[in-house]
C-alpha cells in the first residue's frame, strides 16, 4: 500500500496536511454542538475537546480533512492528538479514548479515498499519537525533583491502546507528533513495536519532536541531534520537526536533524509565531516564500503545517514545493556523483 | 577509491545520548566511563544510598561529569539494596539535572528488573552493561531484543555457558558468537554492541594469572579486527585489585594498562574519571614494573611489582603527590608541615637537614619537633584536627625521633631523660579493652612524654614492678568492663601499701568521676585522677608534672573529689525504689496460652559457617567507630558536618581501604556460635530445659527496682519467657561471635613496626566487625534459625536502629549486668570450644573483639536498664546464686543503690505498693 509512497519521496517532496485545532476553532462549534446527542448529558463541560468530534461531529471533521487534501496533501493526519486515556481524562472520557481513535481514522480514511478517487492520486492516513499531557521525565513539582506524574510501563499501555485503535481504524502510518518529552516518544516506540509483534503488521513510522524555544532543545532538554540517537531504534519512516516555532526560527533546527539523520526528514511549522491574541498572522505566501528556499536547498522531505496553518497555506507551499527534489535523493545523487 | 571499498572501511559510529549527543567514532578518542555511581565500587557511593542521601549521591555524579566522564555508569546491585527502587530514583533525580544528564548512562547491572528499570527512565540512548550468553543463547537474545526494543546499545561480557573467558582464544571465541547471534538474530548493528572482554586482577600471586592482562590486550586487538564495528570496553579497576589502598601504584597500573590496550583498540573503560595518571608522568621504576605484570615480561614481574610497591604505601594519589609546594619551604616549616599534615615521605631527609642545622641533634627534637607538634596540639585543640591526624602527626614524629636516637645516643653527654615524663600504662587484669588506652598513649607520646605500655590483662604486681623499675612519673589504669572497677580500687591499695609516690590516672568506659572519687581515692594518699576522654590527658599529665603547677591542680582535684563525695552523700536521687516483692508484682505479664511463642525452625546448637568480610561489613554501624577516634556525631551526617566531616571522610576512607585489604588477605578469622533452646521462667530466672524439661541451665536476671510511671512495668528479662506455670514452653536463644584472635596478631604487628594509627584502626575495625557479626547473626536467628521473622527486609539503617523485633542483651549490660552469667552461656553455646573465645577470670572475653549474648523473641521484648537494686534484691540474688553476700558485692558492686558497708538502717526506703 505504502510503496507508492516511497516510490513518492524518491521524486519529489511529499506533503503533509496543515493545522488541525486551529482549523476546529474556526468552526466556532458550541458546547451542545460538540457534545451532540450522545454526550448531552456528560457532566464535564466538552468545548475544546476536539477529538471528541469524530463521534459527535464526524462530517464536519471529514470537510477539513477533504479540504487539505483538495490542497495538495498525500498525507491526512487522524484528529486524535488528544485520543488518550491521559488528555481524555481531563474530560471524564477515558473510556472512549479508543473509539476516538478507530473514528479519527475511519473519517480520515474515507476523506482520503474520496480524493484518491476524486484526482486518480494515491492518499495515505497518518494515524496521529500525541504528547498527551503527562511527562515521564520531569517533575511535575519544582521542589521536588524526583516526582513523576506517570512513569514508562503506564505510558505504553496508554499509547498502546490508542495505537490500537488507530490501527483498528485502517490508518497507513502512524506519527509520533509533538514529542517535547523523549521518554514519552519511547514508550511510543515500546508499545508499537509490542503491537507490531503481536498484529504482525508495523505501519510505517513518523516521528515529530517539538523544539521549545531558541534554545534549541525540547522541553526535556535534548537537542536535536540527541533526541534523534535516543530514537532511531525505531527506524523511523521519517523524522522531523513540529510546532512551536515557524518555519524562520525553526529552519537551523531542521538543518541540524537532516545532518544526522539516515531517513527522511520532515516539517510542520506553525505559521509563524502567534501575536498578542493568540493568532498566527503569517500569510500563506510569506510560509511559502519560506519554505520556497528550503526546498531550493533540499533541506526537507515531507512538509507540512502545523498551528495557524490553512488549507490555503498548504496549497501555496505545495506549488512552491513542486519540481523540487527531496533531500535524501539529492544525498544520494551527491553520493553517486563523488564516486 | 571505489565508494564500495570506502564504504567497506568506514566504520559507522557508535551513537550514544544524554541531553547531548555522544557520537564514538575513530575520531573520537578513548571514552571516560565513570565510575564513581556504582555500589559495587564505590563504598561511598553505597553508603550514600543506603542511608538515601541522593543528594550527595548526585554530588559524585556531577563531579565524574566534571572530571571529564563522557558516560556515567550506574550501578546499584547490592544485596542489601532495593536496587530496582534505587535505579529508578537515581535515574529520576539525574533527569533533572541538566549538568549531569547531559551525558548519555551506562546501566550496570547484572539483574534483569534493575535493567530495565533503568531503561525505562532515561530519554537518551543508554547502554545496558551487561548481558552475556551465560545462561545460554535463549537468554541472550530475549534479553537483547528487549534492550533493543528500549534502544539502548549493550555491553556484552565475554561469558558463556563454560564460564568467564580467560583466555584471549576464548574471549574471542564469544565475541563472534555474541555478534553473530545479536546481528542475525536480534536486529542489532555491530556498532551497537561493545565486548568487555574481561579486565582481571593482575599480580595475585597466581601463576594462572600472570596473562590476564595480555590477554584481555590481544582479545581487543583481535575483536577489532575480526569484528568491525564492534566496540570494546572493560572495567579498569579490576586490573589493579591486588593493590587496593595503595593508590600510587593502582594508578601506574591504570595507567600503563589503558596505554597498552588502547593501542590495542580499546574504545572504552569503565574508571575513575578524575584519576587518570599520565603515562608520561609515572615513575620510570613503578612505570616498567607496572609493564612488566601487564604485558607478563618476566615470571618474577609480581614480585617485583609488590615489593617496589611498599614503597609507594601509604602515600595518597597521585594528586596529592603533585602538591609538592611546601618542598620549597625552609625546613622547620617543611617539619611542620609533615607533621600537621601527617606525610612521612621526606621524614629522614628533612630531619637530617635540620639536624645539621643545630648544634645537637637534642635540638632538634626540642626546636622545630616539638614546635610543630605544638601546632598539631593546638589545632587538636581547637577542634581543627582530628584524632586520626594527630596519630598521623604522631608516626612521623616518631620516625623523626628514631632518626635522631643514633646521633643523640652518640653525644651521650649525659644519662638523663630527655621526654618529659614516663607514664605506664595497662588495661587491668581481667579486661582485655585497650583501644582507648592506646589513643591516650599515642597522645602523650606525640607529646612528648615516654609511655610504656604494659598491653592487656596485667597483674598489679607487674603493673607497680615496672613502674618501680623503669622509675616512671606516672601510672595510667584503663578498663571497659565494670568488674574492672574493683581491679582498680585493688592497684590503688597495692600502691599504697607498696609507698608509691605517683599520681593514678584512671579511664574507660565504665569509669567515672564518681566512682574514683568514692571508691579509688580513699585508697591510695597520692593523687587520683579520672581521665574523661584521650582528649584529656595531656592537660592533666603536664599539670600533674609541672613544677608551678602541680600543687593547685592537686588541690583541685582533691576539692572535686570532696565535692562528689559529698554530693553523693546528700544524694536524693529523685528515684523511689520499690521492694522486690512490688517490683516482682508490677513485672511485665502476657498470657502465653493467648499467644503462644513462634516455635524456632532450628534448635539446639546452631553452628555458623564463619561469613565473609565482605558480608560483615555491610552490617557495621559507623558511629560507634567514628566515636572511638574522638570525632563525635552520628553517621552519616558527620560526613557533611564542616568542621568534622573532612576528618571523618577520610577515616572512613582509610577505614574502608584496611577492610578491603581485611578481606583479602584474611587478617581476621571470625568465629561465632549460637543455638537457641527450650526454656521457662521460674521468677526471675530462665530455666533452660533438656528434651525432657529436666532443668540443664539456669540463667539468674535482674530486675527493675525504681519506680515506673503508672502502666509501665518493672521489667527483668525473664519477663519476656513463658513462666513455668502456664504450662508452656517457650525457648531462649544464645550467641557468641569474635573477630578472631587473629586480629590482635595484626595489631600487634602495626604497633611493634611503630604505626599506632593502623594499630588502633585494625582493633577498631575488629570491635566493629564482631558487632557487625552479631548483628548479622540475629537477622539470621530471625529470619531463619528461629524464623519468626522470615519476610523481614531492613537496610542497615533499620538495624542499627533495633526496628526488628526481639533483642539480644548482653551480659555486662544495662539489661543484665551481672558478668558472671557469662559462665553459664559459655556453658551453653560451648562457646570455647565452637570458637575459641574464652573468658577472663573477670569474665571479659577474649580476644576482645567479641560479642555474647541472649536471644529474645517475644514481640514487646525491649532493651532497657535494670538501673540500682536494693538489698533486698542483692540477698535474694546470692540466694538464687548460692554466693555469700560479699560475692555478691563483688559482682554487683557497681551496681547497688545502697551502701553495703553501712547498717541495712541507713539504705534509702523502699515503697511498698498494694499488691
Amino acid at each position: 500500500m505504502t510503496e507508492a509512497l516511497y516510490k513518492a519521496l524518491s521524486e519529489r517532496i511529499v506533503q503533509l496536511d496543515g493545522g488541525m485545532g486551529t482549523q476546529i476553532q474556526t468552526l466556532g462549534l458550541s458546547e451542545d454542538q460538540f457534545r451532540g446527542e450522545r454526550f448531552k448529558d456528560h457532566e464535564d463541560e466538552l468545548q475544546g475537546n476536539n477529538d471528541l468530534l469524530n463521534l459527535t461531529q464526524p462530517d464536519r471533521i471529514e470537510q477539513l480533512h477533504l479540504q487539505y487534501l483538495r490542497a495538495g496533501a498525500d498525507l491526512v493526519e487522524s484528529n486524535t492528538f488528544n485520543s488518550n486515556r491521559v488528555s481524555q481524562a481531563d474530560y471524564n472520557l477515558e473510556e472512549i479514548t479508543k473509539e476516538l481513535n478507530v473514528e479519527g481514522a475511519r473519517i480520515a480514511r474515507r476523506a482520503a479515498e474520496k480524493v484518491a478517487e476524486e484526482t486518480g492520486q494515491p492518499r495515505y492516513v497518518v494515524g496521529v499519537l500525541g504528547p498527551t499531557t503527562k511527562t515521564a521525565s520531569i517533575s511535575p513539582d519544582v521542589n521536588d525533583p524526583g516526582k513523576r506524574a506517570i512513569r514508562f510501563p503506564e505510558l505504553v499501555e496508554i499509547y498502546r491502546e490508542a495505537a490500537e485503535g488507530l490501527m483498528d481504524g485502517g490508518v497507513d502510518l502512524v506519527m509520533i507528533e509533538t514529542i517535547f518529552d523523549t521518554l514519552n516518544c519511547k514508550a511510543a516506540i515500546y508499545a508499537l513495536d509490542e503491537l507490531a509483534e503481536e498484529r504482525g503488521e508495523r505501519p510505517p513510522l513518523m516521528i515529530s519532536a517539538t523544539i521549545t524555544d531558541a534554545s534549541g532543545r525540547t522541553l526535556s532538554g535534548q537537542t536535536v541531534e540527541a533526541f534523534w540517537y535516543s530514537v532511531q531504534h525505531a527506524r523511523p519512516f521519517s523524522v522531523g520537526l513540529n510546532c512551536a516555532l515557524g518555519a524562520e526560527d525553526l529552519r537551523q533546527y531542521v538543518v541540524e536533524l537532516g545532518e544526522v539523520a539516515d531517513c527522511p526528514v520532515s516539517a510542520h511549522p506553525n505559521a509563524g509565531l502567534p501575536n498578542e491574541l493568540g493568532e498566527y498572522d503569517q500569510s500563506p505566501e510569506q510560509m511559502a516564500g519560506l519554505i520556497a528556499e528550503w526546498a531550493d536547498k533540499g533541506l526537507i522531505d515531507i512538509i507540512g503545517g502545523c498551528c495557524g496553518t490553512t488549507p490555503e497555506h498548504m496549497a501555496a507551499i505545495r506549488k512552491v514545493c513542486e519540481g523540487k527534489a527531496p533531500r535524501l535523493a539529492r544525498l544520494e545523487q551527491t553520493a553517486r556523483e563523488a564516486s | 577509491m571505489s565508494s564500495e571499498r570506502q564504504k567497506q572501511q568506514r566504520i559507522p559510529p557508535l551513537r550514544l545520548s544524554g541531553l547531548e549527543p555522544l557520537t564514538v567514532d575513530e575520531t573520537t578518542g578513548f571514552v571516560n566511563i565513570g565510575e564513581r555511581t556504582n555500589v559495587t565500587g564505590s563504598a561511598r557511593f553505597r553508603k550514600l544510598i543506603e542511608n538515601d542521601d541522593y543528594e550527595t549521591a548526585l554530588e559524585v555524579a556531577r563531579q565524574q561529569v566534571e572530571n571529564g566522564a563522557q558516560v556515567i555508569d550506574v550501578n546499584m546491585d547490592h544485596g542489601l539494596l532495593d536496587g530496582v527502587e534505587a535505579m529508578r530514583k537515581f535515574l529520576e533525580l539525574i533527569a533533572s539535572e541538566p549538568d549531569i544528564s547531559r551525558v548519555p548512562v551506562m546501566i550496570d547491572s547484572s539483574r534483569w528488573e534493575i535493567i530495565e528499570t533503568g531503561l525505562q527512565c532515561v530519554q537518551g540512548r543508554a547502554v545496558v552493561n551487561s548481558i552475556s550468553l551465560k545462561e545460554g543463547e535463549e537468554d541472550f537474545l530475549d534479553k537483547a531484543r528487549r534492550i533493543k526494543r528500549y534502544g539502548a546499545a549493550v555491553v556484552v561480557m565475554a561469558f558463556d555457558e563454560q564460564g568467564q573467558a580467560e583466555t584471549r582464544e576464548h574471549k574471542v571465541e564469544i565475541s563472534r558468537r555474541a555478534v553473530k547471534l545479536l546481528t542475525e538474530k536480534a536486529g542489532y548493528k555491530p556498532e551497537d554492541i561493545v565486548i568487555d572482554p574481561n579486565i582481571f586482577a593482575l599480580a595475585t600471586g597466581i601463576d594462572e594469572h600472570n596473562d590476564y592482562g595480555v590477554a584481555f590486550i590481544e582479545a581487543v586487538r583481535d575483536i577489532k579486527e575480526q569484528l568491525p564495528g564492534v566496540r570494546t570496553s572493560g572495567g579498569l579497576s579490576n586490573v589493579s585489585f591486588s593493590f587496593r589502598g595503595n593508590e600510587p601504584v593502582r594508578e601506574a597500573m591504570h595507567s600503563v594498562f589503558l596505554y597498552h590496550a588502547i593501542k590495542a583498540g580499546l574504545d572504552m573503560a569503565i574508571v575513575n574519571a578524575g584519576q587518570l595518571a599520565v603515562y608520561d608522568d609515572l615513575d620510570p621504576t613503578l612505570r616498567e614494573l607496572c609493564e612488566d605484570v601487564i604485558l607478563n615480561r618476566r615470571p618474577d614481574a609480581t614480585d617485583r611489582l609488590l615489593e617496589e610497591a611498599e614503597k609507594w604505601r601509604g602515600q595518597g594519589g597521585i594528586q596529592r603527590e603533585q602538591d609538592t609546594a611546601w618542598r620549597d619551604a625552609p625546613v622547620e616549616k617543611r617539619l611542620e608541615h609533615a607533621l600537621v599534615h601527617g606525610i612521612i615521605d621526606y621524614v629522614d631527609e628533612d630531619t637530617e637537614e635540620a639536624r645539621q642545622r643545630h648544634d645537637h641533634p637534642l635540638e632538634v627534637i626540642e626546636g622545630p619537633l616539638m614546635d610543630g607538634m605544638g601546632v598539631v596540639g593546638d589545632l587538636f585543640g581547637d577542634g581543627k584536627m582530628f584524632l586520626p591526624q594527630v596519630v598521623k602527626s604522631a608516626r612521623v614524629m616518631k620516625k623523626a625521633v628514631a632518626y635522631l636516637l643514633p646521633y643523640i645516643e652518640a653525644e651521650k653527654k649525659e644519662g638523663e631523660d630527655q621526654t618529659k615524663g614516663k607514664v605506664v600504662m595497662a588495661t587491668v587484669k581481667g579486661d582485655v579493652h585497650d583501644i582507648g588506652k592506646n589513643i591516650v598513649g599515642v597522645i602523650l607520646q606525640c607529646n612528648n612524654y615516654e609511655v610504656i605500655d604494659l598491653g592487656v590483662m596485667v597483674p598489679p604486681d607487674k603493673i607497680l614492678d615496672t613502674a618501680e623499675k623503669e622509675n616512671a612519673d606516672i601510672i595510667g589504669l584503663s578498663g571497659l568492663i565494670t568488674p574492672s572497677l574493683d581491679e582498680m580500687v585493688r592497684v590503688a591499695q597495692d600502691m599504697q601499701r607498696r609507698e608509691f609516690k605517683l599520681p593514678l590516672l584512671i579511664g574507660g568506659a565504665t569509669t567515672s568521676p564518681t566512682h574514683t572519687a568514692l571508691k579509688i581515692d580513699p585508697e591510695y594518699e597520692q593523687p587520683v585522677v579520672h581521665v574523661k576522654d584521650a582528649s584529656r590527658a595531656v592537660g592533666v599529665v603536664s599539670k600533674l608534672l609541672s613544677d608551678t603547677r602541680h600543687d593547685d591542680y592537686i588541690e583541685e582535684i582533691r576539692q572535686e573529689h570532696d565535692r562528689l563525695r559529698e554530693r553523693r552523700k546528700n544524694r536524693k536521687t529523685g528515684r523511689t525504689y520499690l521492694d522486690l516483692e512490688s517490683a516482682r508484682a508490677n513485672r511485665f505479664q502476657w498470657d502465653p496460652k493467648a499467644n503462644p511463642p513462634d516455635t524456632p525452625k532450628e534448635t539446639g546448637l546452631l553452628p555458623v559457617e564463619t561469613p565473609m568480610v565482605a558480608t560483615l561489613r555491610e552490617y557495621i554501624d559507623w558511629t560507634p567507630f567514628l566515636h572511638t577516634w574522638q570525632i563525635k556525631g552520628s553517621y552519616p551526617k558527620v560526613l557533611d558536618d564542616p568542621d568534622k566531616g573532612e576528618a571523618a571522610r577520610n577515616l572512613l576512607d582509610d577505614a574502608a581501604n584496611m577492610l578491603d585489604r581485611i578481606q583479602e588477605e584474611e587478617w581476621f578469622n571470625p568465629k561465632g556460635i549460637c543455638g537457641i533452646f527450650p526454656a521457662v521462667a521460674e521468677g526471675d530466672d530462665v530455666v533452660v530445659l533438656d528434651e525432657n524439661g529436666a532443668e540443664r541451665f539456669r540463667y539468674h536476671f535482674l530486675r527493675q527496682q525504681f519506680e515506673r510511671p503508672t502502666g509501665k512495668p518493672n521489667y527483668a528479662l525473664s519477663d519476656f519467657i513463658a513462666p513455668r506455670e502456664s504450662g508452656v514452653t517457650d525457648w531462649i536463644g544464645g550467641f557468641a561471635v569474635t573477630a578472631g584472635e587473629k586480629s590482635l596478631e595484626r595489631s600487634k604487628a602495626f604497633q611493634d613496626d611503630g604505626d599506632d594509627y593502623n594499630a588502633i584502626m585494625v582493633e577498631a575495625l575488629a570491635d566493629r566487625l564482631a558487632e557487625a557479626f552479631a548483628e548479622y547473626l540475629h537477622q539470621r536467628v530471625r529470619r531463619e534459625y528461629w524464623g519468626y521473622a522470615a519476610d523481614e527486609s531492613l537496610d542497615n539503617l533499620a538495624l542499627i536502629k533495633e526496628k526488628y523485633r526481639g533483642v539480644r542483651p548482653a551480659p555486662g549490660y544495662p539489661a543484665c549486668p551481672e558478668h558472671t552469667e557469662k559462665a553459664t552461656l559459655w556453658d551453653m553455646l560451648q562457646v570455647e570450644e565452637q570458637t575459641g573465645m574464652k573468658l577472663t577470670e573477670n569474665f571479659a572475653m577474649y580476644p576482645g573483639a567479641s560479642v555474647s549474648g541472649f536471644y529474645f523473641a517475644h514481640p514487646d521484648s525491649t532493651y532497657f536498664g535494670v538501673g540500682a537494686i536494693q538489698r533486698d534484691q542483692l540477698e535474694d540474688y546470692c540466694r538464687r546464686k548460692g554466693w555469700d553476700l560479699k560475692q555478691g558485692e563483688r559482682w554487683l558492686g557497681a551496681h547497688l543503690g545502697f551502701d553495703p558497708a553501712e547498717k541495712a538502717s541507713s539504705d534509702p526506703e523502699l515503697k511498698k505498693t498494694g499488691s
